[in-house]
């Protein structure tokens, strides 16, 4: 009996002891950083705090993603400057290009005589990659500047009625720009293959500046460089483009900024490079034009700028022209 | 005025996801749209935590500096609320938030994104208090009738609080006293620059 009593003092008095080490010791001793620590440690180090979440939405299981401070910087800051100067400082350039050399004109005048240069399916193609385009770039800047440069003038309903007709153009453009960059390329990149004589053109910056106009086939270096800009550029925005188009089918979240980073630069590159593109091609030089636009080019304008082109042309045309089987005059 | 807050005291926390159910249930979300969910860190690990998580309300907020057409505000009491009317769905906010908040209703084709859906701290939006319209766009405004946020009002333990800054860190630190540890309040470094000692 006294065993028994012995034993329950002693269970009682064991009992707050027990309970005592069944506690949750305290927190900070059990290794674990404070919320304020793991979030600075996460800004610092560009990683996401994440977890796991019961609903379905797997977005939902990063608690907190520093990049995303990262990522505004780019679209308020380096993205507008990168845009903003490529774009505008382009523009001064042609203008001054412009005052200086004024439009190029045919050296032997109009000849009467045309050759085709572009083919209809050539051209219409050419027009619709380039109509895309142009609202591609168009509603792309509008989305970076017209907030503080079109917002102010027209008023939020206005410009928010612009914008989403915008977005949608910007959605649905993506296709017959992205099918028409593919049909350049089937049609165009076997003239476009770069060739020792784009050295010399380069050198002479394709007669740019001076008199000289040196020698070129079909595409002299100039259009080749276009040309491969338009097919890997227009191919990685494209590309880059259809991940933001379809949020987090391939990627997560930081995949889908880098894409946006990808397509706001390189798109805002290609814009600024299309505008020399589109003044060469109107106010920049006499005759260019035609090319795109009735498919005929001057016959002197073809001999001026694509000499070997011409040549090409013409002995093809020859031979066209005679039969199989015709021969020199007295040959027989 | 004050300046609201929420705070989640991750050591009262029990992954019951009643604010995530008290939200969508006061608001009426719609169907794959969460304005606050729980995320557990450590998930059957050693020091597991979970936290209740939605906008923050943040200082000098990102979505409203990224937003291309400027849709964003803040009111008086330091909530961010945009207009449903001028948001064009286009996804930058979700990009620039710390705390994946933004919301999109899937809509049309392609990954085509409606208009933007958040926590509006209970308080509506652009729309007047308290009315059917207001109700259809961004939910309850349970501010306007003087009351908190349903999802920190309903908390069975308490963990997620809401209201102003100053009170509930205030609340959070005499916890902390009291018990003797804390993990701090997650997103407030963040959110608002600033730091509540754990």
């Amino acid at each position: 009996m006294i065993r028994i009593l012995a034993l329950l003092l002693a269970l009682c008095a064991a009992g707050p002891a027990l309970a005592q080490t069944a506690a949750p010791p305290p927190f900070t001793d059990r290794g674990q950083l404070s919320a304020s620590e793991l979030e600075l440690r996460a800004a610092l180090k560009g990683e996401r705090i994440s977890g796991r979440v019961s609903i379905p939405d797997q977005q939902a299981a990063n608690l907190i993603q520093p990049e995303g401070l990262d990522w505004r910087g780019f679209h308020n800051r380096t993205l507008a400057w990168i845009a903003g100067i490529a774009v505008l400082g382009m523009g001064g350039l042609l203008a001054l290009f412009f005052l200086v050399r004024g439009r190029i004109r045919i050296a032997g005048g109009w000849s009467g005589h045309t050759l085709q240069r572009f083919s209809l399916l050539e051209r219409a193609n050419h027009w619709m990659v380039a109509t895309s385009f142009l609202i591609l770039g168009l509603t792309g800047l509008n989305l970076t500047f017209g907030r503080h440069l079109l917002l102010p003038v027209i008023g939020p309903a206005a410009f928010t009625a612009l914008t989403q007709a915008g977005k949608y153009a910007h959605n649905f453009l993506a296709f017959p720009f992205t099918l028409g960059i593919v049909v350049m390329l089937l049609l165009w990149a076997r003239d476009n293959v770069p060739e020792k004589a784009d050295l010399a053109w380069l050198k002479q910056a394709g007669g740019l500046m001076g008199h000289g106009h040196p020698g070129a086939g079909r595409f002299n270096a100039g259009q080749k460089t276009v040309f491969w800009l338009t097919v890997f550029g227009g191919g990685i925005v494209a590309a880059s483009g259809y991940v933001l188009i379809f949020p987090f089918s391939v990627t997560d979240i930081g995949g889908q900024q880098l894409a946006y980073i990808v397509h706001g630069v390189l798109a805002a590159l290609m814009f600024a490079a299309m505008l020399a593109h589109i003044y060469i091609g109107s106010v920049g030089m006499e005759g260019a034009f035609d090319a795109m636009g009735t498919g005929q080019v001057d016959y002197n304008w073809a001999k001026e700028h694509h000499d070997r082109w011409v040549e090409a042309q013409v002995t093809k045309a020859r031979q066209t022209v005679a039969p199989r089987d015709a021969k020199a005059a007295g040959a027989d | 005025m004050a300046r609201m807050k929420f705070l989640c005291d991750s050591d009262r926390c029990i992954e019951c996801n009643a604010c995530v159910t008290a939200c969508k249930n006061e608001h009426e979300v719609p169907w794959g749209i969460n304005r606050r969910r729980v995320v557990t860190l450590n998930d059957g690990k050693p020091g597991e935590r979970s936290i209740s998580m939605a906008c923050m309300h943040c200082t000098d907020a990102p979505c409203a500096a990224v937003c291309p057409v400027n849709c964003f505000y803040t009111t008086a009491d330091a909530v961010v609320l945009h207009d449903k009317d001028l948001c064009i769905g286009c996804g930058y906010c979700f990009y620039a938030c710390p705390f994946g908040a933004p919301q999109y209703p899937k809509l049309g084709n392609f990954g085509s994104r409606g208009k933007m859906d958040k926590c509006t701290y209970c308080a509506g939006g652009p729309q007047a208090d308290d009315t059917a319209v207001e109700y259809i766009q961004y939910g309850a405004n349970r501010l306007a009738e003087g009351k908190l946020p349903i999802c920190a009002e309903m908390c069975s333990t308490k963990a997620l609080l809401a209201g102003d800054g100053q009170i509930i860190a205030a609340i959070y630190k005499e916890r902390v006293t009291r018990r003797g540890y804390g993990s701090g309040a997650w997103g407030w470094r963040t959110a608002y620059q600033e730091d509540v000692p754990a």
